[in-house]
């Protein structure tokens, strides 16, 4: 048999779709780079701070923004534009390992429930039922405290009350997926049950996972600065918005620019997490309006 | 080589137990088409999902699968996994579906050959790609790099067909391959299937409502009503004399048997629910020759050359 190389074109594939999609959606691609500075921020903070976000100075106790210190400095005399972009580090960290690990802890347990079916469903259901039942930020809030003051104890718990909502959305799409034909055909084509759910299974849920954790992504940055805020996340003198906050509320009317500057960075990347979630949603669903 | 053996398959519901196939027999050759026929819910699926050894854990079988000596009941799950799609094989009704929205047609059919006959990933592919040539899709390294939603719905079961022939398969089920396709593209799929058949001696067990197709593609042809077989015959023997009551309905209501310019004939009534299912001849509230012996299930009545029926009053002509 002869095939002409000449007539393959380049498979137009979902995912390919969905990428063209996704780079045609104005408001996504504003948050994406919006999200793409703050990566480098944190990435390349050393080089950009121009100063050591710990190094006090009592020659320069809460400075307003000025030439030298582009975000004035706090109460110790560190330079607030250098905490604010290493600070970034601690909240993308948190926020991209704390949703790897729920969708690592969230996603098995929802194939296993929605394939198995049963009683096994029922109680990885009920639990995680009784998670969501519990608010997000005091679920974290109470793990955090649980495990000890530091960033990584924040980062597990935020993982810890993040996963429910993988395993419920996994188990819902599994169901739904298992009753597709293709599911059929993939056992009547002899897969076992674990190479049918992830070889064949997955990859159809996955769009939507990803989606649904770029939203948990900008939440887990909100969860990160609060439990900073409350002392459980990041601990002195390492720089944290959530810290910084926390340590800004006592001179917010003298000095109001060490509040400004962490929350405006929150705000801002958690709005553009956000429209990227948004736009990774629109590009994905087929039945999305057209704009 | 298939012989199936007063099978039964019962599910579990929430108003009872549910007989879907009730003491089904019949057996199957090498190199033959078998037809199932009957209406939607006379178990003819289920019994097809019980060859393949798909059914639910839920749903309790009776009687006997042998395949090539082996009895298939009593096969480890993991025995099963390795007949299925390597000896046993399966095109489903519905090719819009059956195919995996995220992979390519190629990757599809290569999968069958990976899963089966451990072939690497490069190799595979190649296979399907031929594979793609001999179901005779047209520029097959294009279609292979392609996926369904790119396909049409005939190119896409024949796709399916290419995924369940890949590893030579002795036996392959067609659970109503054309019904979702159009009529010029459900003719080319079924001669597609009876020249393959041909090539490589894999006998067919096609199952169907539609009697056309039963009449030119099938060597036997099986009848079932309400989960139990009504009549067996050859395939030129049932439609010279259908012998049961609801064979010869049938007839009657298929276009291509009626007499021209006449109504079609339907059969009056509706099938019994399987939840409560009529006793004895489970046909008799609908027959129009019925007497008082159909209280009792009718055995199946031999009527020569392969022919019979579970029917007490047949022979009626």
């Amino acid at each position: 048999m002869s095939v002409s190389v000449s007539t393959i074109r380049p498979p137009q594939s979902p995912a390919r779709r969905a990428l063209s999609a996704f780079l045609a959606h104005k408001l996504a691609m504003f948050g994406l780079l919006v999200v793409l500075v703050f990566v480098a921020g944190a990435v390349f903070a050393p080089y950009l701070a121009g100063a050591d976000p710990i190094a006090t100075s009592w020659s320069a106790i809460r400075k307003a923004p000025s030439a030298a210190h582009w975000f004035g400095t706090d109460e110790n005399g560190r330079d607030v534009f250098a905490r604010v972009l290493f600070g970034a580090r601690a909240s993308l960290a948190a926020g991209v390992i704390a949703v790897g690990g729920a969708l690592l802890i969230g996603v098995p347990f929802g194939l296993i429930a929605g394939l198995a079916g049963g009683w096994v469903d029922a109680v990885i259901s009920r639990v995680a039922d009784a998670m969501l039942a519990v608010p997000f930020l005091i679920l974290a809030i109470a793990l955090a405290a649980f495990l000890g003051p530091a960033l990584e104890n924040a980062m597990l718990a935020i993982a810890i009350s993040a996963s429910p909502i993988f395993t419920r959305l996994a188990r819902g799409m599994v169901q739904d997926a298992a009753s597709q034909d293709y599911v059929e055909a993939a056992r009547a084509m002899g897969n076992p049950p674990w190479r049918t759910a992830i070889l064949h299974i997955l990859p159809n849920i996955a769009p939507s996972l990803l989606v649904q954790a770029t939203l948990s992504i900008a939440e887990a940055i909100i969860a990160e600065a609060s439990l900073s805020f409350l002392g459980l996340g990041q601990q002195p003198p390492a720089p944290s918005w959530g810290s910084m906050l926390n340590s800004a509320q006592r001179f917010i009317e003298n000095a109001p620019w060490l509040a400004i500057f962490p929350g405006g960075a929150i705000f801002i990347l958690v709005l553009a997490l956000n429209l990227v979630g948004d736009g990774l949603r629109d590009a994905m669903d087929p039945r999305a309006a057209k704009r | 080589m298939l012989s199936v053996e007063r099978l039964s398959v019962t599910f579990e519901t929430a108003r009872g137990p549910l007989r879907a196939v009730d003491d089904v027999s019949f057996s199957l050759a090498p190199g033959r088409t078998v037809a199932l026929v009957g209406e939607s819910g006379c178990g003819k699926s289920v019994t097809s999902l019980a060859i393949m050894g798909l059914l639910p854990e839920s749903a309790r079988i009776g009687g006997g699968l042998t395949f090539e000596g082996r009895d298939l009941l009593a096969l480890s799950p993991r025995e099963r996994r390795k007949l299925a799609g390597g000896t046993l094989a399966m095109v489903f009704q519905e090719p819009m579906t059956s195919l995996n929205p995220a992979f390519t047609a190629g990757e599809q059919v290569a999968e069958a050959l990976r899963v089966h006959e451990g072939l690497d990933h490069p190799t595979a592919l190649k296979r399907a790609i031929e594979m793609l040539d001999r179901v005779r899709i047209p520029e097959p390294a294009r279609r292979a790099a392609q996926y369904p939603h790119q396909l049409s719905g005939g190119m896409r079961q024949r796709v399916m067909i290419a995924m369940a022939l890949a590893c030579k398969p002795k036996l392959l089920i067609a659970d109503e391959p054309t019904t979702a396709l159009d009529v010029t593209v459900q003719a080319q799929i079924l001669s597609l299937l009876a020249e393959l058949k041909r090539e490589t001696g894999t006998a067919i067990l096609l199952v169907t409502h539609d009697l056309g197709v039963v009449a030119d593609h099938a060597d036997e042809v099986v009848v079932m009503y309400a989960g139990r077989v009504a009549e067996t015959a050859p395939v030129e023997a049932l439609f010279a004399r259908p012998e049961h009551p609801y064979a010869i309905g049938l007839m009657g209501a298929a276009p291509r048997f009626a007499t021209p310019g006449g109504r079609l004939a339907s059969i009056a009534g509706t099938v019994p629910d399987l939840m409560a299912p009529p006793p004895g001849c489970r046909f008799a509230p609908r027959c129009p020759f019925g007497d008082e012996r159909c209280a009792e299930q009718p055995p199946m009545a031999p009527l020569g050359q392969g022919h019979a029926a579970a029917c007490w009053v047949a022979p009626i002509a």
